[in-house]
Parts: C-alpha cells; structure tokens; sequence
C-alpha cells in the first residue's frame, strides 16, 4: 500500500539525518523509518529550530505542515508527553516525521505559528486535550471543548464517560 | 417481480361532527386542531448526520412539504416544532435552551436520532445524553440517522399529537410542572 | 446650519462598529459553528470564530474501541462521504498489519469512494447555489443523490453513515442488481449533471455573486493548511490520489482540475469538474472489475470478519469471528499515517498502536479543521453575503470539523 519502497525511505532518512546531524550535532535524539516516513526523535529545546531549518533550507524544503498532535505516555518517567509534527515537501513528494518528548513537570513547548498559519488551532487543540503550554501562542485558549473546564481529557487518566451520567446500572454492562 | 398492487388509498377522515347542508358542526379544538397539524412551521435544527437526512427527506424524492411543512423557520418565533437533529454537545446545550425558550406556545419538540434522544454512539464526556435533560421532548425517532421515512412517522405522530391537544394544556397544572422542571419560565 | 458652522471646531467622525453574532444555528452555517463579526456598516472588518459545539471526542472513543468498531466513528467525521472516511481508516489498518489487497478489492473500493465524492460534491455545489437563491438545483439533483444512496444500502446496508467495507475487503460479494444501479446510475448520471451545470455555470447572476468572493493566494492557502478543492481552486495541484497513490489509484487515468483565483466560483467549478473526473474513474473501473469473480477480501482471516454463512459452518471461521469480536488479535505495535483524499482534502489518520486491542492513540487530521482557521482572513473586507457564500463554497462540516 506504501508508494514509497523502503530503500526509497532510507535512502531520504540518511540525506535527511546527515544534514541535521551537521546543523544540530546534539539535538537529534535518534531516528528510524517507521513504514514510509523517516522518523527523527529531537530534544525539545531545538523542536522549533529543525522545524524552521527543514522548512526553510532548500535542499529539503519540507514547507507544508500536514498534522502534529501530541502523545501521552504516562510510564515514561521524565517523558511523559510527546509532540508529533509531520512536514511534506509537495515538489518532491517527500513526507516526514519529527517527534520530541517533553516532561510533564515542565510542559511547554515553543510554538511553531511564526513558521506555519495551520499550526494555530491544531496547537491550541493539543492544549484543549493535553494541556502542552505553547509559548509565544496568540491566543492559546480551549477550542473544541467549553472554555470553563478544568481537566484535559484526552490524558490516559481522565475517563471516556460523562461523570454525571446516573441512570447506566453498571452491573448490567459489566463494568 | 411480483405484481405491482394498488395501494388502497384512504381518505383523510374529518373530525366527529354534525354534518349538514352547507354546514359542519364540531367542536373548536377539532377545527383549530385540523388547521394547526396540516400546517407545522418547523425549525430544522440540524448540528450533524442527521441534518444530511434531514435535507434528503427536504429533497422532492421524500418530500416533507406534502405534510404542510414546506416552509422552514429559522427564525424560533415563528415556528412551531423544534426539530432537534443530530449531537448536541454540553456547549451547544445552553444554545438550544435559549432557542427553544424563544418559541411562542404552542411548540412541539421531535427529537431526531440517537444522539438527539439519548447521546447515541457518543457516551462521552463532551456530549449531553439526551437532550431530554435540558428540554421536555414530545415524540422521539430513534435511528442513526433514522430513514427518512422514519422522520416523516415522526412528523405524523407530531401532527397525531397536534390534532388532539386541548386548548387548556398549555395553561394546566401540570404543564406548568413540566415547565418549572426544566428550569423554564 | 449656520450656528455650527460658527463653532469652528473641528468635528471628528467617530465610528462605531457593530458587532454581529452569526450562528451557531443559522440556516446558512451549514453546521453549527458560530462567528462574531465586527461589522463596518455591511463591511465585515473582523471575524472571531468559535468551533466545537459538537464536539464528541472521536479521539478518546477511539483510544476505547477495537479497530473494527473504529469505522463506525470514522463515518461520523465528514459524513457527506463517509465510504471514503471509512477506506481510508481501512486502508490504515491494512498498512499497520502489511496486507496485500487483492486488485479487484482496490477497483470496487475506488468505485465506492468515487460515486461518495460524487455525493459529497453535489450536496456542496447545490448548497452554494441555495445560498445564493437559487433553489432549483438543488431540488433537481438530490433526487440522484438518492440513487447513490440506494446503492450504498444494497452494498452495506445503510443510506448515510455506511460502515462500508472490512479490514482487508467488503462484507460479501456485490449481488447482481448492485452492478446493475451502477450501471443505470452512469447511464443517466451524466445528463442531469449537464442539466444542472446549465442552471448556475453560465447564469450571470451566479456569476456575479460568486466571481471575486472570498479569493486566497495559494502560498497564504498552503501555509494555512489548505488541502483538497478548496487549494486546488487557489492554483496548487496537490491531489492525495496522485502524489501518494493508494489503492491502485495510479491504474487510472484521470485530470486534476485547477482553478486560478481561489474564490467561491473557482471553488464551485473545480468541485464541479471533479464530479466529472470521478465520472470517468469510475467507468475506467467498471471495465476492469470482473463482476463474476468471487474474491471480495483479501486473505487476511485474522483480521477479516468472515460472512456469516461461513462463521455458521465452518469451525476456522468460527474461531476467527470470535477472536476478532472479542479483540483477542494482537495487532503489530507501530505507528502509521495514512491519507485519502476526501471530499474536503487530505484526510489522514495517525495510528498509534502498541499491540493491544485497541488503538494507543488515534489522530484525525481533518482537513476541515485546518482550513476553516482561514475563514476569517478570507471575508475581512467582504460583504455578509459574500461571507455567507465563502463559508458554504468551503464545505465546512460540522462533524469534521470538530471530530
């Protein structure tokens, strides 16, 4: 189903990785080929830089920002929460994944609206359903859910169901 | 294929009355009722699906308008049946109150679908379960998204409900009880 | 007058703008998001938009539900093609578990997912023509709209939010007359599409309402986010069917329509023009499918629901249905992006699975979603009317838009 044969993602995950390793020795965490996309892990401190230098380099011009969303993994001591961006380059048909970890002592993130105008509501969603501060956001406030609650739901702790919900008999469900 | 068979056909029966030459005698209600039921200005408050099948049932292949209610309001002043279809969620749940509260009575209330009568598929967090919990419904048609003719059965056991109210409902007692329960003036 | 001539004082002109509260429920929003307009007059300078009154969390039930019962939600989010949102999440799961889909599988899907992209757009050329008033289109069309839901139920068993398909294929072979609509729809089809391209293509007064409404640059459309017709209208040829082909897409020969200025008339002609190109997609289809061939899944028993009739009398199948029914499958951990093209653009699903039943983390992205953030930079300066236009031409739906 993948267009894209493995040869043909490795052969982008190792022009791509040569050319971040050079511009941000430490800050590329690892890499992999995940399917069809070449996957880079970076630190949070330089998410934004390899954001800005993969759009803006033109060798690999990576201009669209297809999605990012963020990830919750709640036994990753020290990392609980991940940040996901996909880029594609439409010229050249060549997509790619970057991911970075963020603890949730500390969770903020610099935000990439300056880059992309997309980026706007799919991180104030991210902040709707996880909580991940964007710093430098313009209005980074609650988009899909009401603006007074408390909790972010998507977080593996917080329950699917309606809380005030009283007439399921949960002995019947087998709950 | 079999044999196409006539539908019998049945006329529409006039209420119970007096009949005579050149005049009909029957009591207020009936009459009012006849004219109110061929007639629902309904509100179509489409949020999802089943606004699609609301517009299919719109459409001349199932025509809704043969039932007297080919004129849509969107206006709640001016219409008579709520017709609530699709997901209403907690934030869209004051905005339906406040619509529903702006109709004058006599209002009806058909609620459209799963998600409209009960939450449906969505027993989450973010969406009201039934929006029988903000405002009194008067029939429900379940489905998801029910056909259109089961919108249409909907509509005609509204016009069942029209046909047949009394006058002094709206001003009882326990109307008023169901009113006050809702938190509704 | 002359009393305050004599005054000699400067008078400043102080505007006052007002504020206008469009939706959420309004009969042109065609789905409940609501805008607050600050207006000049009829002039609209500013537009705050608030999205999310039906917000139902497909994300979090996803997390909740094995990936067959997944399909089911996917229907939900852009439900005036919801084949096409259900192949799409199919066509992920494939990739997840790296399953090979027999040739004749992918031609009937394409045949699927054209005709609802053909559903998808009618419902939004014949909006854009009721907005402006012209109500004749709509009534006229929608009747075949009913054709293809008639097909839709004889495959899958309902009109709108289908749950078409399995993982690794159909539910049961296509019977006899389901080839047989088709083939009248395809008959008949063209000439009412002809008929209704004569109401509004060249109607001056359609003309003048929607030639210069709501324009974007294709670089602001691609920095937005902008996918599907809506980019297309603006100048960029980015077609999800052809720069990553899925599902035997590159078999076929098909054009990608584009428009030049990006407003509500090229919107229109490029939804219109792909009605036609999927047209001929699925005619190309047609004469590749063998319609008496018995393969309609691929081979894939872990995952594939099998029909009844053999769950009933076969013991392997049994075993199977109850396996995948109560989610006892392991699913390969990973993590895949998949992306069709939808009726709005490119709609991609984000997989996270980590070998359970269900999925670790489902993401949507919804197109839209990505491209409604526009909607205020395209009506600033424009009238209400036009504004009104903009939005239905954009075919913002609700359920995708807030998933």
């Amino acid at each position: 189903m993948a267009v894209h044969s493995d040869e043909h993602t490795k052969a982008l995950h190792d022009q791509v990785l040569y050319l971040l390793k050079e511009k941000f020795a430490t800050g590329i965490t690892s890499s992999s080929c995940d399917y069809d996309f070449p996957v880079f892990v970076v630190e949070k401190e330089v998410a934004h830089d390899v954001l800005k230098y993969l759009k803006e380099e033109p060798s690999l011009n990576y201009h669209f920002l297809t999605t990012m969303c963020a990830l919750h993994y709640p036994e990753n001591a020290g990392n609980e929460f991940a940040m996901m961006y996909q880029l594609h380059n439409m010229p050249e048909n060549k997509r790619i994944r970057i991911k970075t970890f963020i603890p949730e002592q500390k969770l903020e993130i610099p935000t990439i609206t300056d880059l992309w105008a997309a980026a706007n509501w799919m991180e104030r969603q991210e902040y709707d359903f996880f909580g991940v501060h964007f710093i430098g956001h313009p209005n980074l406030i609650r988009i899909l859910n009401m603006e007074d609650i408390t909790f972010f739901p998507l977080r593996k702790d917080y329950a699917l169901e309606d809380p005030t919900r009283d007439d399921k008999n949960d002995s019947m469900f087998g709950r | 294929m079999s044999e196409i068979t006539r539908t019998k056909m049945e006329m529409a029966k006039s209420p119970e009355g007096v009949e005579g030459p050149g005049f009909f005698l029957t009591s207020m209600e009936k009459a009012v009722g006849l004219a109110r039921k061929n007639s629902i200005w309904p509100l179509p408050f489409a949020t999802s699906c089943c606004g699609i099948e609301f517009m299919a049932t719109m459409a001349s292949h199932y025509d809704l308008g043969r039932f007297g209610s080919e004129r849509l309001s969107f206006s709640p002043r001016q219409a008579d049946l709520l017709m609530v279809m699709g997901t209403i969620s907690k934030k869209m749940g004051p905005v339906l109150k406040q619509v529903y509260e702006q109709m004058a009575e006599p209002r009806w209330v058909l609620s459209v679908g799963a998600c409209a009568s009960s939450g449906g598929i969505f027993d989450t967090y973010s969406v009201l379960q039934g929006i029988d919990r903000i405002i009194p419904v008067d029939v429900y048609v379940p489905g998801c998204p029910p056909r259109p003719e089961q919108i249409i059965e909907g509509l005609m056991k509204i016009q069942d409900l029209v046909g047949n109210e009394s006058f002094r409902r709206r001003n009882s007692p326990d109307y008023q009880e169901l009113m006050t329960k809702y938190g509704i003036e | 007058m002359s009393e305050f001539n004599s005054n000699q004082e400067e008078f400043k002109e102080e505007k006052e703008y007002t504020t206008l509260n469009l939706g959420p429920t309004h009969p042109a929003t065609h789905g409940i998001f609501q805008n607050v307009l600050q207006m000049d007059g009829e002039i609209i300078r500013d537009a705050v938009p608030t999205v999310g009154y039906i917000h139902r969390a497909f994300e979090k039930l996803a997390e909740r539900r094995p990936y067959a019962q997944i399909t089911p939600i996917t229907d939900r989010l852009n439900y005036c093609s919801s084949p096409i949102n259900n192949m799409g999440w199919e066509m992920t799961v494939e990739k997840l578990i790296k399953a090979e889909i027999p040739k004749r599988v992918q031609y009937m899907r394409i045949v699927i997912m054209e005709l609802s992209r053909i559903s998808d757009h009618i419902i939004c050329n014949s909006v854009v023509g009721v907005d402006t008033g012209a109500l004749t289109g709509f009534t006229y069309i929608f009747q075949w709209r009913e054709k293809i839901y008639e097909i839709f139920e004889d495959i899958c068993g309902a009109r709108l939010t289908t749950n078409i398909g399995r993982i690794g294929g159909f539910e049961r072979q296509w019977p006899d007359h389901v080839w047989a609509k088709i083939d009248n729809f395809m008959k008949e089809f063209p000439r009412i599409l002809k008929e209704f391209e004569s109401l509004l293509m060249r109607n001056r007064i359609f003309m003048e309402r929607t030639i210069g409404a709501g324009p974007i640059k294709p670089e602001r459309a691609l920095e937005y986010g902008f996918t599907g017709p809506n980019l297309r209208a603006a100048g960029v040829d980015y077609d999800v069917r052809v720069m990553n082909p899925y599902s035997s897409y590159e078999d076929f020969n098909f054009a990608v329509p584009i428009g030049k200025e990006g407003d509500v008339y090229d919107r229109f002609m490029v939804r219109e023009q792909e009605m036609w190109e999927s047209l001929s997609i699925i005619e190309q289809a047609l004469k590749k499918i063998d319609r008496k061939e018995p393969i309609f899944h691929a081979d894939v028993p872990e995952f594939f629901l099998p029909p009844k009739q053999e769950v009933y009398n076969q013991m392997e199948a049994l075993i199977y249905h109850f396996k995948i029914v109560m989610g006892e499958t392991d699913l390969p951990k990973g993590e895949v992006y998949h992306a069709v093209e939808g009726g709005n653009g490119e709609l991609g699903f984000y997989l996270v699975s980590d070998g359970g039943r269900t999925p670790y983390r489902l993401h949507f992205r919804r197109p839209c979603f990505i491209y409604y953030q526009a909607y205020p930079e395209l009506i600033k300066g424009s009238m209400l009317s036009d504004a009104i236009l903009t939005m239905s031409s954009m075919n913002v739906i609700a359920g995708e838009l807030d998933a």
